[in-house]
């Protein structure tokens, strides 16, 4: 057994942590107020290497694995949860699914510009009557008639990370294209470019948390694409889906764990300061516990986190993990900042005080990219609650 | 043309001290970082690099074996080349100034050093000089701008009152550097990754030829300041406040 991080890995939290203390922090709350998307941080975000981190140089990409990953997503979400997301869903979605899936041609059209915080692209999986249970999609894709290398896209998406910002270069978009033999759907995965004719992005807007990530809906109106935007091969929609939601966890669950990392600094460091009965407040009993608390569960998640991650480098199954990773991280990150705002009392529900964005960034790592409940339901699958052969 | 760049590995700005034997600072569990004035110095000389192709920086560091890390860290900045005086002892500062100048003499071409004003541990303000020194070369300190044309250095320094002199030099010369003088970069991931693959010049002292170690200055005591006791906040009428100043001042603090 070996705890140590490498001397690299080490070195990026330096860096990353440097950076976002310096670069992010100042401009998180205007941002956040705002409800602002930062085409700028996200490009500094890029210069820095953030941006296909575990892609091989020969794409643009830095050539890490899944752990110097992890570890960065956790240090931009310790300081701010809205380009925590940006970065992990660009990584984990955007470029991911095209680097895992996308041929040659693909690959070199869409990924070195992706790399370097010039353009980002989204993953369009859910939509508004198909959530958790992602096999619902209503999306269609069919052969277009009088063209038999192009399909017709018609239907919606809703709640896509980085799909419409300024600098958005287009979305994977799974589709239905018809049954399978068995009866049973047939998911197909399509890259749209954006400004392609029909095929239309609508930023949300009033989110309680992420106001500083860009949020869409997707609109397909007989939208025609070609042959060579189809991402793997007809049919292979659903695994591309399982699959990339697999190590998409992975970076949600580092964002929980960045979350609880700040709230419990934030909190600490307030509980040291703040007098009362004159003397600090961490020398109290409750609050001493509560910190105590935060910081054994911060340590049980990293480890947790951490061992799936190196899983996933080591080329071992790792599926089961990163659902627990992604579970009891945004969990631990829900008591941490609880806590936190505990600590913080009536300071800690105003937004000068940087925990209080924490306290609602923290809520949607419980729901997106599977709920909790859905998390569970993934675990007990594994351990064979369901018996269900074909998740083995 | 050849550049340095002199780094020191000190102990983080929100490291917590503690005194070791009274004489040393505990070295356990401290996070050691560039001294902050260093990183100017670097920048400066990565923005020459990124003029002139020709430029080759050479971050140079002694210490002990941890200063390791803080040429990766430089390295990672965009330094071509880390050289590592590995000393364990304390030497007297004017030894330690020798023997960085002797590695400086070790290459040719050498047109520029670049270092911190000061070094954040020890604030002694004095290797920049007797480098400079040691290598007959001359030194502007405390710079807020530099520039070089040919063989000639423009740099500014900020002196009394806010006023700025400007000090014209020619190559080889030192500069040292203030924290007005750039914004440093970060160590990106792929500079990170490109340090990794660069081998680090490792020197001791028997490399240097004869240098003596003979200590002439020695730490008597180190200690942390006494904490400054609570103010006193006197009540009543002003005139009995007066009159219990005057006789604290006349009989405790003893300064009339
Ligand atoms: C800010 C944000 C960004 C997002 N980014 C993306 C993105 O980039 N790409 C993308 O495709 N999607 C994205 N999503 C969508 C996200 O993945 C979904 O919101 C999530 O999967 C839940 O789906 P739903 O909202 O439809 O909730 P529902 O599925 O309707 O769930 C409602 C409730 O029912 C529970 N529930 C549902 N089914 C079960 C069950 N079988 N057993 C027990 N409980 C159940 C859920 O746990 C939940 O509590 C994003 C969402 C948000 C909020």
């Amino acid at each position: 057994m070996n705890f140590e991080l490498s001397e690299e890995a080490r070195m990026i939290r330096e860096s990353v942590r440097k950076f976002a203390e310096e670069e992010i922090r100042p401009l998180a709350h205007d941002l956040d107020k705002k409800e602002e998307f930062s085409v700028e941080l996200t490009k500094k975000m890029g210069e820095l290497g953030l941006f296909g981190i575990f892609i091989p140089e020969k794409y643009g990409g830095v050539g890490l694995g899944y752990i110097e990953y992890i570890i960065a997503v956790e240090e931009i979400a310790r300081i701010d949860g809205s380009q925590a997301a940006t970065l992990a869903a660009h990584n984990s979605l955007g470029v991911g699914p095209l680097y895992y899936y996308g041929n040659d041609l693909q690959k070199e059209k869409y990924i070195p510009s992706l790399c370097t915080g010039e353009n980002l692209w989204g993953f369009g999986l859910t939509e508004p009557d198909a959530g958790s249970d992602a096999g619902g999609t209503r999306t269609t894709a069919i052969l277009c008639p009088e063209d038999e290398n192009s399909w017709i896209i018609n239907g919606s998406k809703i709640f896509i990370t980085n799909a419409s910002s300024p600098i958005t270069l287009g979305s994977t978009v799974q589709t239905v294209t018809g049954k399978k033999a068995g009866g049973k759907k047939e998911y197909t995965c399509f890259l749209v470019d954006t400004g392609t004719e029909g095929f239309e992005t609508r930023t949300m807007h009033d989110k309680m948390m992420w106001r500083g990530s860009n949020t869409a809906e997707l609109f397909f109106d007989d939208v025609k694409v070609s042959d060579n935007n189809l991402l793997g091969e007809r049919g292979d929609g659903f695994h591309i889906m399982l699959d990339t939601l697999d190590r998409g966890r992975l970076s949600i669950a580092a964002m929980g764990l960045g979350a609880a990392q700040g709230a419990f600094d934030l909190a600490l460091k307030y509980a040291r300061e703040r007098i009362q009965f004159n003397k600090p407040i961490s020398t109290f009993q409750g609050t001493a516990f509560k910190l105590s608390d935060m910081a054994v569960e911060i340590e049980a998640a990293r480890n947790l986190l951490y061992k799936a991650a190196w899983l996933c480098d080591n080329g071992k199954d790792f599926k089961k993990e990163s659902a627990m990773a992604k579970l009891y991280t945004s969990e631990v990150a829900h008591r941490c900042v609880n806590n936190a705002v505990q600590i913080h009392g009536g300071y800690g529900l105003m937004k000068e005080y940087e925990v209080e964005r924490l306290y609602r960034d923290q809520r949607v790592l419980e729901i997106g990219e599977g709920t909790s409940e859905i998390q569970r339901l993934v675990i007990a699958r594994y351990l064979g609650c369901y018996d269900d052969a074909k998740m083995k | 043309m050849n550049v340095f760049v002199l780094i020191k590995q000190v102990p983080d700005t929100e490291a917590m001290l503690s005194v070791r034997n009274g004489t040393s600072i505990n070295e356990e569990s401290i996070k050691w970082i560039i001294s902050p004035y260093d990183e100017y110095a670097l920048e400066e000389a990565l923005k020459l690099k990124e003029k002139d192709a020709d430029v080759v920086v050479n971050a140079l560091t002694l210490g002990p074996v941890r200063a390791e890390g803080a040429l990766r860290s430089a390295l990672a900045m965009g330094a071509d080349n880390g050289i590592h005086i590995e000393c364990n002892e304390d030497l007297d500062i004017e030894t330690r100034a020798r023997m960085l100048a002797e590695t400086i003499k070790k290459e040719s071409d050498t047109g520029l050093v670049f270092i911190g004003k000061q070094a954040i541990d020890d604030d002694s303000n004095q290797t920049h000089i007797l480098v400079a020194e040691y290598l007959d070369m001359p030194i502007t300190t405390n710079i807020i701008s530099f520039k070089l044309e040919g063989d000639k250095v423009t740099c500014e320094r900020e002196i009394e009152d806010g006023d700025i002199e400007t000090v014209e030099m020619n190559t080889p010369c030192v500069v040292t550097a203030s924290k007005v003088l750039n914004t440093p970069r970060y160590a990106s991931l792929m500079g990170i990754m490109k340090a990794k693959k660069i081998e680090l010049t490792k020197i001791t002292l028997s490399d240097l030829g004869n240098i003596s170690t003979e200590k002439k200055t020695f730490t008597k005591r180190l200690f942390a300041p006494p904490e400054k006791a609570p103010g006193r906040l006197l009540e009543g009428e002003p005139e009995e406040m007066v009159k219990e100043l005057v006789k604290i001042l006349k009989d405790e603090v003893k300064v009339l």
